[in-house]
């Protein structure tokens, strides 16, 4: 990290933005204001796109991990008359790394693997993401490939399909009759009430809508008012609205979904089903991994004339020394760049340097807090949960893994035919949203145990729990990664931070934020605006080329 | 493809239209000069192909593409394939755009096929276009059409195209044409007695689940209970034709000694002659017997059929019993509409006692009146009991064999699983499918009576039906009355309720004993004749019948009140044309002339066929009076009986003109309107 000469000089030396880190939020940020016009920097210290939302061949994943250690090289201050330069240190998002190998097989194949450090993670064929992909015409630089089936751990330990449509409700062999009807006569609630209320904008009245105070009480207690069973009830809360905090607990729930919250995200996934004609289900997950997602928009920004510097550290951002204002960034190189606002990946943060006082930095460069903790887990197989899909998801509802289990546990499945693992391989990501490390551990443990068998040539993380036989052969654990991410949520401020990847399965908060951050940064412009040429977003969708293949 | 709003036109569209036509005007004066002049070049097709491409649906424009096609095969000789496969391939372009065009084009698909028959061509093709249509609209069912067509010059497997409907299905269930093309797949299978499928329990059942989940994932959407309509048809239905009751009945004792012979079987049959129902008075095996079908509207077949004997007395002035034995001699003669042959042999005896006491058939002094103090409760004891008794504990011999025990096992699992449904969905199919079901259930439960367990029940749905859904008030009114007269004839003693004795027996020669009177009922429709071939007098007065079809089976009929209905056309009446018996016949405060549309007319015989057997001529009436004209279908019903007593008041065509015309038509008429005539 020495020879400062390898570093090209950038040129020219003041843009409109500079954008520190290749992740997804940065990435559409630099995407969406190149398209506004303006001129934009782009560095990322390391040599692959995504930062942490990249995904990397089995050896960076874990070096990546690990890299926790801040930038060592700590620059003398050759303060110019009129700038203050403040350091800029990587702070470690990830802890408890705990990495384990059974199979040397697994990591021979290193390269084989593209492995997401923010799974497990998909698209809702409906969702903002992919809304954004067309609006953006970022989606010609990514593919889809549908998830095969989606499955819900009951009371028993037992996975069984998620009815998540009126087909799958009528093809489903494991509910009763009733619970179809049941399960169907809710969705179709839903669908009438969206409709009616698509009507009521319009000025035609109708009674199918949903009661105001229904929408305001919590979904858990509308369910219970449809007489809904408590599996048809885990099944929607879980499976299909994505909730992570247990609905039945009351008072004590962290997060309780509002019956408005929970139609909508009912809504997203019917809407999801059947949008694109090659996508049999809900949900789509991109070929080669997450990582192609802020890539993409790298790409739509590169085009743009966003330029691109990759293996370029920000050693530490310049101030101007009276007014205390943001003026650039220094590089690695030694170089600075000056720009009129800056957007760096909430993985940084700055020391207060001993000719600072600390109230002056922090006022400019808010950190931010950490708003909480994620446990997510990759683990590697040689055979696929289910015999009939390769890539699949897998909920376990609160309190279906241990009668403590607070949070819900979601695990995807992927296999080779999406270019993230050697052919005969297979990936599971499993995260869960948790309040310590410990805690989040213990689910982890718990959803491995219950998914695959442990390797034979003894290891000494044997199952602990009775697992009930079943005929169905588990697949055994060839390698793992468990660790706890923190999580910060994205902030305004002189320097704009991104926020971390989060706890959901799909992208649609993290794109709520961003684009807000966009609109904050530049209120005049718009955030992607419509294309000029006009018809290429409706006729993508129609003919549903936004690279999906079934 | 389903459910898009139709958008109203803007002056843009309009003026687009407006160009459009004019130029598949000038396009269509071309062609139709092309064709005129039988000009079949390459340029006149394509011509013609631009014109179907802008109008799949010009019917003669595929007809000249036709012609054209086979002008110029005719011009090829056999061995230049190459060429022939080019002709056939531009056909197939064609029809192609025009499919894309509109993919419902009538005339676009049936040139497909038109050309595709003519061979020389990859089904393979086919299929893959197909597929392509499949899964862009789902239920189109000119695809489905096309698609069995070629499964059928393919010879693709009925199981392979049955998995393929069971994928689509599974796709999204709300698919009628999946559904139909299944039953017609599983009805070849069964047909072919392929393993598996054959008898039909074995995949009745499982068929019975697949569709429940359909229904009762969403009881709103009607496809899946369209097929399941067609199991239960299926499972209830009696595969062959058969004997269900008769006239006279087996075991009993008439004293006429001349008397209709009724047969009425389960469905309409054929093939009811000298060589395959024999009858025999004592030893004599009678040959100059004349069966004819009791139907006003399908030559040569009929559910009930109907011959006249005579006992011959040969020794005069003593009692004598003759046995009399009616028999299936080749029963395998009969065969039902589609072509099913009745394999049940079947026999019925009776007796005629011949008594010369008997009372002539005389006139009667006074009108017969069916009014409420004209009759008193039947008693129980008298001996005009005799027959009826008979009838009813005797009828148990022309049961059907008796059914499977699948049947009612089958029947009785799904009332169970509809009930559920219906107990936590309302559900206006489902009510009716469980009314369905559970008539369906005493049709089959038990083998010897009429079950009549879930009437009550039936009645009860059918009632709710009407009100939750008026829409289609009167199809549950018609099955309501069915059910309801199917209850009143189950047994002798809920019939005797509607029976009555006339008090005086002036005229019970023509009466006969006893009344059944079914007024003041709301009927809509009637049925159950076939526990019905012993009435004499009965009396439908006062409900809204608008048809009596049917009512031609009930030969002894001699006194008819139909008054105070709804029937609209003297074609309704059409039945009354079998009744040779009729002599007293109420049909006043009906709406007869009311309608000027009849839509049953077309059923009707007219002036210029002849097939009235009886010898009047309606010129006779007809001269002199061009307005008589319109009373052809009175004529034509009326004019084959001889009746005594009528009374037609309160209908619109019962004008003065008619009246006279009445007179001279019955020249027997004794009664008209209540005023005796002289």
């Amino acid at each position: 990290m020495a020879e400062t000469e390898s570093y090209p000089p950038i040129d020219p030396t003041n843009f409109d933005l500079i954008v520190v880190g290749t992740g997804l939020p940065e990435s559409i940020i630099a995407a969406a204001a190149s398209t506004a016009g303006k001129s934009v920097l782009h560095l990322d210290l390391n040599p692959h796109y995504g930062s942490h939302y990249s995904s990397l061949t089995l050896q960076d994943l874990t070096s990546f991990l690990n890299a926790q250690s801040p930038n060592p090289n700590i620059n003398p201050h050759q303060s110019d008359t009129d700038t203050t330069a403040i350091d800029v240190i990587t702070r470690p998002l990830y802890s408890d790394i705990e990495i384990s190998s059974y199979d040397d097989s697994v990591v021979e194949s290193s390269r084989k693997f593209n492995l997401d450090l923010a799974g497990p993670r998909v698209l809702f064929c409906a969702d903002l993401a992919v809304d954004l992909l067309l609006k953006s015409t970022a989606n010609q630089y990514v593919e889809f490939k549908n998830i095969d089936a989606s499955y819900v751990c009951d009371g028993n330990g037992n996975l069984m399909n998620v009815p998540d449509s009126k087909s799958a409700v009528f093809k489903d062999k494991t509910l009763k009759y009733s619970e179809k009807n049941q399960l169907n006569s809710l969705f179709k609630l839903v669908q009438g009430h969206l409709e009616a209320v698509k009507s009521v904008e319009t000025g035609v009245d109708d009674e199918k809508v949903i009661s105001e105070e229904d929408l305001d009480s919590p979904f858990v207690m509308f369910l219970d008012k449809m007489k809904l069973p408590p599996k048809i009830k885990s099944i929607i809360l879980y499976a299909i609205a994505m909730v992570d905090y247990d609905q039945d607990a009351g008072e004590s729930c962290k997060d309780v979904l509002r019956t408005r919250d929970g139609i909508d995200r009912l809504a997203l996934y019917h809407s999801s089903v059947g949008r694109f004609p090659n996508a049999l289900g809900a949900l789509i997950y991109p070929i080669y991994g997450q990582g192609e997602l802020p890539q993409a928009f790298c790409r739509r920004a590169a085009v743009k004339g966003c330029l691109y510097v990759l293996r370029m550290p920000v050693i530490s951002v310049l101030l101007h020394k009276d007014s205390g204002n943001y003026k650039g960034v220094k590089l690695v190189s030694g170089q600075e760049i000056t720009s009129n606002k800056l957007v760096m990946d909430p993985s940084f943060t700055v020391t207060s340097s001993p000719s600072e006082s600390p109230q002056d930095v922090s006022k400019f460069f808010d950190a931010g807090t950490i708003s909480g903790k994620l446990a997510r887990g990759i683990c590697i197989t040689k055979s696929s949960l289910k015999p009939d899909a390769s890539s699949c998801l897998v909920i376990y509802p609160p309190r279906s893994l241990y009668p403590d289990q607070a949070t819900s546990i979601r695990v995807l499945q992927l296999g080779s035919s999406l270019a993230v693992c050697p052919s005969g391989m297979f990936v599971f990501y499993i995260s869960v949203v948790c309040d310590n490390a410990l805690e989040g551990k213990k689910s982890l443990h718990a959803a491995i145990d219950s998914l695959f068998s442990a390797h034979t040539s003894g290891t000494t993380d044997s199952c602990s729990t009775d697992q009930i036989d079943s005929t169905e052969v588990k697949p055994t654990l060839l390698w793992s990664a468990l660790y706890v991410q923190d999580l910060f949520e994205g902030l305004m401020g002189p320097v704009v931070m991104t926020p971390t990847p989060d706890g959901n399965l799909n992208y649609n908060d993290l794109l709520h934020t961003t684009s807000k951050l966009f609109q904050q940064l530049y209120p005049d412009d718009e955030f992607f605006p419509e294309t000029s040429n006009t018809d290429s977003s409706d006729k993508l969708e129609d003919d549903s080329e936004v690279g999906i293949e079934s | 493809m389903h459910g898009r709003p139709r958008k109203s036109a803007t002056p843009v569209d309009e003026n687009a239209s407006a160009l459009k036509a004019a130029k598949i005007r000038s396009l269509q004066s071309q062609f139709l000069l092309n064709h005129h002049n039988n000009i079949y070049t390459k340029e006149a097709l394509e011509i013609n192909a631009k014109l179907i491409e802008s109008n799949p649906e010009f019917m003669t424009a595929w007809n000249y593409r036709k012609l054209a096609f086979e002008h110029n095969l005719s011009n090829q000789s056999e061995a230049d394939s190459d060429h022939i496969k080019s002709i056939i391939d531009e056909e197939l372009r064609v029809v192609e755009n025009a499919l894309r065009k509109n993919f419902k084009s009538y005339g676009a698909w049936h040139h497909r096929k038109w050309v595709i028959s003519k061979g020389n061509s990859s089904t393979e093709r086919e299929l893959r276009l197909l597929n392509l249509f499949q899964k862009q609209d789902t239920r189109n069912f000119h695809a489905w059409n096309y698609r069995r067509f070629i499964a059928g010059l393919k010879n693709i497997s009925d199981e392979k195209e049955l998995q393929f409907t069971t994928d689509m299905i599974n796709d999204n269930f709300s698919n009628y044409s999946a559904w139909h093309n299944r039953s017609v797949l599983l009805s070849h299978l069964l047909e072919k007695k392929v393993v598996g499928y054959f008898p039909k329990e074995i995949f009745l059942k499982e068929e019975y689940e697949f569709v429940r989940n359909a229904v009762f994932t969403d009881p709103d959407d009607q496809s899946g209970w369209f097929y399941h309509l067609w199991l239960l048809d299926q499972t209830v239905k009696v595969d062959m034709p058969n004997l269900v009751s008769s006239w006279p009945p087996h075991g009993s004792e008439i004293t006429k000694t001349t008397f209709p012979i009724v047969l009425f079987f389960n469905e309409p049959v054929e093939g009811v002659n000298l060589q395959t129902v024999s009858v025999q008075v004592e030893d004599d095996i009678f040959k100059n017997i004349a069966w004819s079908p009791l139907s006003s509207n399908k030559f040569k077949c009929g559910q009930a059929w109907l011959t006249h004997l005579t006992i011959p007395l040969g020794e005069t002035h003593s009692s004598k019993i003759f046995q009399v034995k009616i028999s299936s001699e080749y029963s395998q003669g009969i065969i039902s509409s589609n072509g099913v042959p009745c394999s049940q042999h079947w026999s019925i005896a009776f007796r005629v006692s011949v008594c010369h006491d008997f009372q002539l058939e005389g006139q009667s002094l006074r009108g017969v009146l069916m009014t409420d103090e004209n009759f008193s409760t039947v008693d129980i004891n008298s001996n005009v009991m005799d027959l009826f008794k008979s009838y009813f504990e005797l009828a148990s011999d022309y049961e059907q064999p008796t059914s499977s025990k699948w049947k009612s096992e089958m029947i009785a699992s799904e009332i169970d699983q509809y009930r559920e449904l219906l107990s936590w969905a309302e559900c206006k199919i489902g009510k009716l499918t469980l009314a369905r079901l559970l008539m369906a259930n005493d049709a089959i439960g038990t083998p010897v009576a009429p079950n009549t367990t879930h009437v009550e029940e039936v009645l009860k749905l059918y009632s709710e039906l009407m009100e939750l859904d008026p829409t289609h008030y009167q199809y549950y009114k018609d099955e309501y009355s069915l059910v309801f007269l199917k209850q009143v004839t189950s047994s002798k003693e809920s019939l005797m309720k509607y029976c009555g004795q006339y008090k005086e027996s002036t005229s019970s020669n023509i009466t006969g004993p006893m009344c059944l009177r079914l007024n003041f009922l709301s009927l809509s429709q009637i049925g159950s004749f076939e526990r019905l071939l012993w009435v004499q007098s009965l009396d439908l007065s006062h409900n809204q019948l608008h048809s009596i079809e049917g009512l031609e089976a009930l030969q002894l009929l001699s006194c008819l009140n139909l008054s105070h209905n709804k029937v609209g056309s003297f074609m309704a009446l059409d039945p009354l044309r079998f009744l040779k018996s009729l002599r007293v016949l109420n049909i006043s405060y009906n709406e007869l002339g009311a309608h000027t549309v009849d839509t049953r007319r077309y059923l009707c015989s007219s002036p210029l066929s002849h097939t009235l057997d009886y010898d009047k001529k309606f010129e006779e009436f007809a001269t002199g009076d061009e307005k008589v004209l319109n009373f052809w279908e009175a004529y034509s019903v009326f004019g084959g009986l001889d009746i005594m007593q009528l009374d037609v008041v309160g209908n619109a065509a019962a004008d003065e003109r008619f009246i006279l015309f009445l007179v001279k038509l019955l020249p027997g008429l004794k009664w008209l309107d209540g005023e005796e005539l002289h």
